[in-house]
């Protein structure tokens, strides 16, 4: 994974130049995964869309603002990261409690701040905010943390989980749990407590179904065990979708020629469903080569985690790295009939920027952890 | 900034490195399982899932055939296609539908009906697909909306081929009409082919060569979108449109014999003995067919369906009426034939007839009597008395085994659907039907066409023409010839001989036939009143049934019922008799005698075969 570069920096200083990947604090094996993926995305899109050189040209901005800002963050020292992080959850969490009182509605939810130049998810930022926070909290103590710091760990994250919920946004929601837990497990805790916890939360499943959750979201869960129940209502979405990535096979229908989302049959194939484009139209080779992908990330962003010099980057590296790859689960999972549907979209492919913004900004992270190591040989 | 309280930084980078080697098995697996819900779903389940979505975008939208038009035997049309014009309106290209349906109002009548219909029809549709608003457009109404189309986006008129029948009730039982398909018939017809045809032959030609006139359904395969709105067609298959029938009938003798008839109730078959084909075949009174096409209403139907002239009844067809005295000549022939009587054998005629043993006296219709009577005289004069004798002497057997052979008794199997069979009693047929033997005096009022003889006037017509051209009995046939409109190739249907009556003395039918003659051109005889002009011979036989009226209701008032009770009057006739051309059957219900009211119908009609248009 590691291309010589950092046995290479390891031995004498380089030359860095302003095309110096070293001097933007650039990690290139990362970088260009990222630029064939996101390349890839645009590939797929530009069908999905049906040839829409103006979404097209939307996505390519977004793109190009989430690069900037990727860059942005890598600049940032892990340390300042580390000093701001109380603070930027606390803002967090002030500007989440705001949502329900100021926030605009779309699509019967209301999640969106309009805060007069652009409009602002805070839930999105909170994917970041809440690892940082856990991270930065557990870094502190001990390894394995004793089981009142996870509880606290726990609390921090279920705080700001609790007000994205009622929003309401259950994907977004779960993603900030699964970056906060993954914190915590990677500290080292015990697999009791994890067995403990996945005891509550099988406990809690039932209450959470009859008290918090929304008829939608029930509805999601009982078409995503039986979609042909409601062939023509919720279960539309999964069944179209199913059927576009069965018929793809094993080499797809070629780029622009698939059926199922060339003639609308897909729902929302631009965004939550880009993925059924791409298998229908590149089949189960390349689907493969698209995992392939996004395995080059995840195990660059956990190679990067093992190469951290701190408990806090460390922990901050893995939570962002996994949870980029639950993104994909469970997109995944959802469009092939294996997940319940929650709204999450593929990430770095799906149309839309405020995901896009996030997960770069996660990269930025990355890329600032590990170019910003002190040079220590071992 | 440092927390610095009992950290291990050795173990913490050893206890962080395993789980991420917990991490990375675990993302191993999970990408493992989604690879294999990708490969159970592209892989093993790709062939459910490709023929799902083939089903999905593929629609196969039907291209009705254009049905074959029905000519007369000279060309002219007597029913075809025309189109009729609907209004339609295709919503997502309408900028405001309150104001074109108001501005629609001012160009075309739009009732409260077709208002409420067309927005119960919108709630229904998609905003891209046409939804009908006016039906049968007027074609005045078809120009006011066209001339101002730039005024009106959306809005377009759709034309749809709809049958029609130019001369009305002319021949209407005969030709018959299309109507909307119904659960019955759709049950029993080829789905496929009628996908797209809404119509179906109802009755008469219309029905019995519906597969020849409705032609074979085309297709155009076509990919449409989740909302079915067509993005391209895939496949064209045009339809073959349906075959032109010509008939044999003739419409302008059609028209004579309807004419001829007038507002009597009763039935005209004229046919070409020589071959089968049906010149004209009439029933009175008839309808108008081309309210049945599009819907007819309830009030018009109840009208017609319960009318005591019952206009739908095909009398031709299905008019069962006791033969009378047209059956003379064959009782007669059969009596030559069978070597019973001599052309020289006479009998003295009183005016009644008594078998041995019985005093019951069957009377002849001339209660004086026709004195010393031969065949000849009999047929001429329509003597009762002789063939009473006669047909006693021939006895029942002989008689229906002959008469069968003229095809009396059962269906001649004309092209059209729904004939009677009427009735040629017979000792077995008595016995099975009414469980009796047979009694001589039946014997003896079968000699004259009554007691429980029944026959159409296709039947008389049929059985004359076999008497006209010794003993060639021909299946009677409406159509004479079918016309592919691809390639222009006409079909002619062979005429079909169905019997040759044998014949055991030539001078025997010579002898009937000239008696008939006499019917007409003999001072006595009993037609001699459609002499007068004449100028081709004919030979006829005149006859008057005693009444069992067809449309016997207990409801009728007593002028109705007199009416209803008079007898039914009958003339066959054909000519010229050198070479005979045409046969004619008249049944006038209720008409009196058949020498005043049927005998000047069937003249008309000879004069309309064999003369054509001249006075």
């Amino acid at each position: 994974m590691n291309l010589g570069l950092d046995s290479y920096l390891g031995q004498r200083e380089p030359a860095r130049g302003v095309f110096s990947l070293r001097r933007w604090h650039l990690d290139w094996p990362l970088l260009l995964s990222l630029l064939v993926l996101t390349g890839s995305g645009l590939l797929i899109l530009y069908s999905a869309t049906g040839e829409s050189w103006d979404m097209m040209g939307r996505q390519l901005t977004r793109l190009a603002i989430a690069y900037l800002v990727m860059i942005a963050v890598a600049q940032i020292p892990p340390q300042t990261l580390l000093h701001w992080a109380p603070w930027v959850f606390a803002a967090g969490i002030v500007l989440l409690a705001a949502v329900p009182i100021f926030g605009d509605v779309g699509k019967g939810a209301r999640r969106w701040l309009d805060l007069g130049l652009f409009r602002f998810q805070p839930s999105e930022m909170m994917k970041i905010v809440v690892p940082m926070m856990v991270a930065w909290y557990l870094s502190a103590k001990p390894m394995p943390p004793r089981p009142h710091h996870v509880l606290v760990a726990l609390v921090l994250t279920a705080l700001p989980m609790g007000l994205i919920v009622i929003q309401p946004d259950l994907g977004t929601a779960l993603l900030i749990g699964a970056a906060g837990v993954f914190v915590i497990l990677l500290t080292g805790i015990s697999w009791r407590y994890l067995a403990g916890f996945t005891v509550f939360v099988a406990a809690a499943a039932p209450l959470a179904w009859f008290y918090f959750m929304h008829d939608y979201q029930r509805q999601r869960v009982l078409t995503f065990l039986n979609p042909e129940s409601d062939p023509l209502g919720a279960g539309y979405h999964i069944i179209q979708s199913k059927i576009a990535i069965g018929s793809g096979g094993v080499w797809g229908k070629g780029w622009l020629n698939g059926t199922q989302s060339q003639l609308d049959f897909l729902p929302e194939r631009s965004t939550d469903f880009i993925f059924s484009v791409f298998a229908e139209e590149f089949g189960l080779v390349g689907v493969i080569v698209l995992f392939v992908l996004y395995l080059l990330v995840i195990l660059r962003g956990l190679y990067i985690a093992s190469q951290a010099q701190d408990c806090f980057t460390r922990l901050l590296a893995g939570s962002l790295t996994l949870t980029f790859f639950v993104y994909l689960f469970v997109n995944v999972g959802m469009v092939s009939g294996l997940l319940p549907v929650v709204g999450i979209p593929l990430p770095l492919v799906s149309y839309g920027g405020t995901s896009m913004v996030t997960l770069m900004a996660g990269f930025g992270i990355l890329m600032s952890i590990h170019t910003h190591r002190r040079l220590i040989t071992h | 900034m440092e927390h610095l309280e009992l950290k291990d930084p050795q173990r913490e980078q050893r206890l962080f490195t395993r789980r991420l080697i917990v991490a990375v098995v675990a993302v191993f697996l999970l990408m493992g399982a989604l690879v294999a819900r990708m490969v159970y779903l592209q892989v093993f389940n790709y062939d459910h899932y490709a023929t799902l979505s083939q089903n999905n975008r593929v629609a196969i939208l039907p291209l009705p055939p254009t049905r074959g038009l029905i000519y007369d035997r000279e060309g002219r049309v007597l029913a075809e296609n025309i189109p009729s014009f609907t209004l339609e309106i295709v919503p997502e290209k309408v900028p405001d539908l309150e104001d074109t349906l108001q501005r629609l109002g001012r160009l075309v009548r739009l009732t409260e009906e077709d208002l409420k219909r067309f927005h119960k029809r919108l709630r229904r549709n998609s905003a891209f697909k046409a939804v009908p608003l006016r039906f049968r457009l007027s074609e005045q109404e078809v120009a006011r909306v066209e001339a101002r189309r730039y005024q009106f986006p959306g809005v377009q008129v759709s034309s749809e081929l709809v049958r029609h029948y130019p001369y009305g009730a002319l021949a209407v039982h005969a030709i018959g009409y299309v109507g909307q398909i119904n659960e019955a018939e759709l049950a029993k017809l080829d789905a496929s082919n009628y996908k797209g045809t809404r119509r179906i032959g109802k009755t008469g030609i219309e029905r019995y060569y519906e597969a020849l006139l409705h032609g074979t359904v085309g297709l155009r395969r076509v990919e449409t979108n989740a909302q079915g709105r067509i993005i391209r067609t895939l496949e064209r298959i045009p339809p073959i449109p349906g075959r032109h029938i010509y008939l044999s009938l003739d419409a302008r003798v059609q028209a004579a014999a309807e004419a001829a008839l007038g507002e009597r109730r009763g039935s005209v078959v004229a046919l070409d003995p020589r071959n089968g084909e049906v010149l004209a075949i009439a029933s009175r009174p008839g309808y108008d067919p081309n309210p049945f096409v599009t819907g007819i209403d309830g009030k018009t139907y109840r009208q017609l369906a319960s009318s005591p002239d019952r206009p739908l009844f095909d009398r031709a067809l299905r008019g069962r009426y006791p033969p009378g005295s047209t059956i003379k000549p064959l009782i007669g022939l059969a009596g030559l034939e069978f070597g019973i009587v001599a052309p020289a054998h006479r009998l003295y005629c009183p005016g009644w007839y008594m078998l041995k043993n019985d005093d019951h006296r069957y009377r002849d219709w001339k209660k004086t009597g026709h004195g010393p009577t031969d065949l000849n005289k009999a047929i001429r004069e329509s003597c009762d008395v002789y063939f009473y004798d006669l047909a006693l002497n021939l006895g029942i057997d002989r008689i229906s085994s002959y008469l069968g052979q003229f095809g009396l008794g059962r269906p001649t199997g004309i092209d059209l659907h729904g004939e009677a069979g009427g009735l040629l009693p017979s000792r077995a047929w008595k016995r099975r039907v009414k469980r009796q033997p047979w009694y001589p005096g039946e014997t003896v009022i079968t000699g004259i066409g009554q007691g429980f003889n029944l026959t159409t006037p296709l039947q008389l017509a049929v059985a004359t023409g076999v008497l006209a051209t010794y003993g060639l009995r021909f299946q009677p046939q409406l159509a004479r010839a079918f016309r592919d409109p691809t390639s222009d190739h006409l079909l002619y249907i062979e005429p079909q001989l169905t019997t040759i009556v044998p014949v055991v003395e030539k001078s025997h039918w010579d002898y009937v036939i000239r008696a008939m003659r006499e019917v007409v051109h003999h001072r006595h005889g009993t037609a001699h009143n459609i002499e007068q002009g004449v100028s081709y011979t004919i030979a006829g036989k005149t006859g008057t049934a005693q009444v069992f009226s067809i449309a016997q209701d207990a409801e009728y008032n007593e002028e109705e019922v007199a009416e209803h009770l008079r007898d039914h009057a009958l003339f066959v006739a054909f000519a010229p008799l050198e070479n005979p051309r045409v046969v004619v059957a008249v049944v006038v219900e209720n008409g009196g005698s058949g020498g005043t009211t049927a005998a000047p119908i069937a003249r008309a009609i000879l004069d309309s075969v064999l003369l054509g248009d001249r006075p």
